[in-house]
């Protein structure tokens, strides 16, 4: 799951400033759970643009835009609609508008902004939160990664900053590491604070060009693009 | 007499802090060199306190070691990674800088600038693994250096927690700091000795000095100010009144004879006191005689 949210509308105009025609893009997939970029917020942008004097050439709701080879498929139908429109508006997140961007050859201006989830991709899951950094130190820790529980992300145990077992940035948000305390003092294993743990590899935190070299990628090259 | 032989031979120690200021102007910096030198053994020098940003605590520690004070260069890992930390910290060396403070750091969104990436890339404990190994002669990829300094290298820690979590994360804390090269330790504000000596009961056994910290107070709001705030800081009710209590006129008097009793109290029980006189630094001497030092 990625979570994103509706741009305000004057920075959409903004964008779309100089342009007659747009064709409006949505997604079923996250987007759509998102409230930014289901069927109900495709319709509801027709007619904002709509009154702002835009003409909309048409719309369609892909189940999922961060599929290329989706996103070329989905369009098969609206091939006219899309090639009378100045532009296309993607309503999802990042991945999705740049998926289209690139499936399509046609203007693409982004309808929303992409939430930082703090490292989860592609599931939902509770309120654990992975960094995908690599060197797992969940053994050290109590399985609660001081990465994403620890705003600032130390290997080394708690800052100086919490107060009444809150974080210095926010009362709302628990210190990561008094959280870790009580997992390791209640699995008896307090003995894992004396582990004196390296700074992370950072190295190891960047994706893999092999990583980004799924059979999707290989269907997706070899697709026939959308000819706009 | 310098911090380092101090601390390493018994005697009880006395440092300060000082900040720089947002912009280049330093005369404020060079009055309060020149009121502290002689009567503290050492200023720390803050790192962009509060991230906020300022003149950079490198060069405000290098004016202090050319106007005859020594500094402690406090160093947090909020804005630089480990290529620029040890590249700093060698820089110091060069220009005379023994003391280094090894510190996390506040949040960027804490500060004046809320939009800053937070760095982060090393943490206290691995900043003093970084100065230890400098002070090997390698850098922390394990490359040899050519000339190599022999930092005394400090870290922090706070005596008052409010839950039982926190405290023993600051004394597990502490292990890993002293385990990384941490040989001495200034602490947190203070204003109850008895805590403070429980504290001490503590930690004795790691025989690392430790200098109580000390914050005098200007007003009763301040004081309240901290409690709500500053985590680690407890003000006792009676202070907080003595404090209301004084007229106007002898608030200053009285903020100074409180930071003075608390240092006399707590002098039998650790090695050295840290004054943070934020803003009053130039009272700092004042607080030293009322103490008695």
């Amino acid at each position: 799951m990625i979570l994103s949210e509706p741009k305000p509308l004057e920075e959409v105009l903004g964008y779309l400033e100089g342009e007659k025609s747009v064709f409006i893009l949505g997604c079923n997939g996250c987007a759509q759970s998102s409230g930014s970029g289901g069927p109900e917020q495709v319709a509801e942008m027709k007619t904002k643009l709509e009154a702002a004097g835009k003409k909309v050439t048409g719309t369609k709701v892909i189940d999922f835009l961060c599929e290329k080879a989706l996103v070329k498929s989905g369009l098969r139908g609206k091939v006219n609609e899309v090639k009378a429109a100045d532009s296309i508006l993607v309503m999802t997140c990042g991945i999705g508008i740049q998926a289209v961007a690139a499936a399509v050859n046609k203007v693409c201006h982004p309808a929303c902004n992409t939430v930082n989830l703090g490292g989860s991709r592609g599931e939902w899951p509770g309120s654990e939160r992975c960094y995908e950094c690599g060197q797992c130190l969940l053994d050290y820790t109590g399985g609660i990664c001081p990465l994403t529980a620890c705003t600032k992300s130390l290997v080394s145990g708690a800052c100086g900053g919490a107060n009444n077992g809150k974080c210095e940035l926010s009362p709302d948000k628990d210190c990561g590491w008094e959280l870790i305390y009580n997992r390791l003092k209640a699995r008896g294993q307090l003995d894992k604070l004396k582990v004196a743990l390296d700074p992370l590899d950072h190295n190891k935190l960047a994706a893999r060009p092999e990583m980004l070299a799924t059979s999707r990628y290989a269907l997706e090259n070899h697709d026939q693009e959308v000819k706009a | 007499m310098s911090l380092q032989s101090k601390l390493e031979s018994g005697k009880f120690a006395i440092s300060c802090e000082f900040g720089p200021l947002k912009g280049t102007d330093t005369t404020e910096i060079k009055e309060n060199i020149e009121v502290l030198k002689g009567k503290v053994d050492a200023a720390n020098v803050t790192d962009q306190q509060s991230s906020v940003m300022r003149l950079g605590s490198l060069v405000t520690s290098y004016l202090a070691v050319a106007g005859g004070l020594e500094p402690i260069f406090q160093m947090t890992c909020r804005d630089r990674n480990r290529i620029a930390l040890q590249s700093d910290l060698l820089s110091a060396w060069v220009l005379g800088i023994k003391n280094v403070l090894a510190l996390t750091g506040d949040l960027p969104q804490l500060g004046d600038h809320p939009q800053a990436k937070a760095v982060f890339d090393l943490d206290s404990v691995t900043l003093l693994k970084a100065i230890s190994r400098l002070n090997e002669g390698y850098d922390l990829a394990g490359n040899e250096l050519a000339g190599k300094p022999a930092f005394y290298a400090g870290a922090v820690v706070k005596v008052e927690s409010n839950t039982e979590a926190s405290t023993e994360l600051q004394i597990a804390k502490m292990e890993r700091k002293i385990a990384a090269g941490a040989r001495f330790f200034q602490t947190q504000a203070v204003y109850d000795a008895k805590s403070f000596g429980k504290f001490m009961k503590r930690v004795d056994k790691y025989k690392v000095p430790v200098m109580a910290g000390i914050i005098p107070l200007k007003n009763a709001g301040m004081a309240r100010y901290m409690n709500a705030n500053v985590a680690g800081v407890v003000v006792p009710d009676d202070i907080i009144q003595k404090m209301a209590d004084a007229p106007k006129e002898d608030r200053e008097k009285t903020g100074i004879q409180i930071a003075a009793d608390l240092i006399r109290q707590m002098k039998p029980m650790c090695q050295g006191v840290h004054i943070m006189a934020i803003g009053w630094e130039k009272k700092v001497p004042a607080i030293i005689q009322a103490a008695g030092l």
